[in-house]
């Protein structure tokens, strides 16, 4: 162990609510150890939730470790902490350009940028964005963004197919996610119990009307419309939304997942909804 | 035994944001005790709030978890909060856009705890 993490482990030993966590988080994902970098974050993400620098970091541990999803989940949430984040624009912005969508990488690239103009490495990637999207242009573009496409749904397919196809790319698209009509039917995704058993179609029928009599209580209350439904257990958590007026999206995740990334990967499948359900005609 | 509802339901009315506190029959609905601060239909909110517990729980449950114990209905202007409390009751928060979620939540866990 070098000596700047054992001073650095000492002190958050001595202080753990000490943001010295941050440095040492840091420190140990540039030495490679990322499940200890992990650990260290996590635990300074349980005193500090609405500490953007910690999500950003745990973004890019999350990143070093190819899992992209999560990674932009934590940099979505640092930024709706702090808009203005740099390292969570450049942290969105580099999975954009990996999957091809140079435009929206441009945009928070320079975003980054804008708080930050003296990163070399933002003023790179910048440059070659900029380079793909001439060459996009000019019709000459690498094949990233049509790797990206998502197919729409043909009339040839299976129900089992279409069902797969909503989520499609997403953490958990066939077990965790849920797409249901107002009548209980289900539209898309899968579920399954703990023990493996298929409950998809059982849990959809309890969401009709749902929508209905949050709506009414809110209403009730004069507090607006509902947005959303959270709700807790010992061993899981539950995330109701509705993509559009007469869907209710749910999603389940083990309690281990913080309730702020469970509603950031409600948003991004609600958005896979919306555009299946679009698509749809 | 008789349950003074009265000083926990004050303690969560005190916090910021929280309009309104009741305790409420889990299977039916109907108002225990309340400690509203406003002209609020009680009776209506908690028959309502009880059948969306009831439905949740039973969606838990179909999951294959164990029963809820924390809801919470986000509106674009405050929030519902629901703890069901032993098995027949659930402790009901309501409040306004500033409420602090996360320290209402304590504190009603705490309230529950006391009245379990």
């Amino acid at each position: 162990m070098s000596e700047d993490i054992r001073v650095m482990t000492a002190q958050l030993a001595a202080d753990p609510t000490s943001l010295v966590f941050l440095p040492l988080g840091e420190a140990l994902r540039q030495r490679r150890q990322l499940d200890a970098a992990r650990k260290v974050v996590l635990a300074g993400l349980s005193r500090y939730p609405d500490l953007a620098d910690a999500h950003d970091l745990f973004g890019r541990i999350l990143g070093d470790h190819g899992d992209f999803e999560q990674a932009f989940d934590e940099w979505g949430i640092a930024l709706r902490l702090d808009p203005k984040h740099a390292g969570a624009h450049k942290g969105i912005g580099f999975l954009y350009f990996v999957a091809g969508k140079h435009e929206q990488a441009l945009d928070h690239l320079q975003q980054a940028r804008e708080a930050r103009s003296d990163d070399e490495g933002v003023n790179a990637a910048i440059a070659r964005v900029e380079e793909a999207l001439a060459e996009q242009s000019v019709g000459t573009a690498d094949g990233a963004a049509a790797a990206a496409t998502v197919q729409a749904p043909g009339s040839a397919e299976s129900p089992d197919e279409t069902v797969r196809q909503v989520f499609a790319g997403l953490e958990g698209a066939e077990d965790g996610l849920l797409l249901v009509d107002q009548h209980g039917r289900r539209l898309g995704g899968g579920l399954r119990s703990p023990a493996g058993e298929d409950v998809a179609d059982r849990v959809s029928a309890l969401m009709s009307g749902v929508s209905r009599e949050a709506n009414r209580a809110a209403r009730l209350l004069d507090i607006g419309d509902w947005e959303a439904l959270t709700v807790e257990s010992t061993d899981g958590n539950l995330h109701l939304a509705a993509p559009t007026a007469d869907t209710i999206l749910f999603v389940v995740r083990d309690p281990g997942i913080p309730l702020g990334r469970l509603a950031a990967l409600s948003d991004r499948a609600a958005e896979a909804a919306r555009d299946w359900l679009e698509s749809l005609g | 035994m008789t349950v003074d509802y009265g000083l926990p339901l004050e303690t969560l009315t005190r916090l910021r944001g929280v309009r309104g506190a009741m305790v409420v029959s889990a299977e039916d609905g109907i108002v225990v005790a309340d400690a509203l601060m406003e002209d609020v239909s009680g009776e209506a909110v908690a028959a309502l709030a009880a059948s969306l517990a009831q439905r949740m729980g039973q969606a838990v449950t179909a999951t294959g978890y164990a029963v809820p114990t924390f809801l919470h209905l986000q509106t674009s202007a405050g929030a519902l909060l629901i703890v069901p409390t032993g098995e027949d009751l659930l402790l009901i928060v309501f409040g306004s856009p500033d409420i602090n979620v996360g320290l209402t939540r304590v504190e009603m866990l705490n309230v529950s705890e006391q009245l379990h």
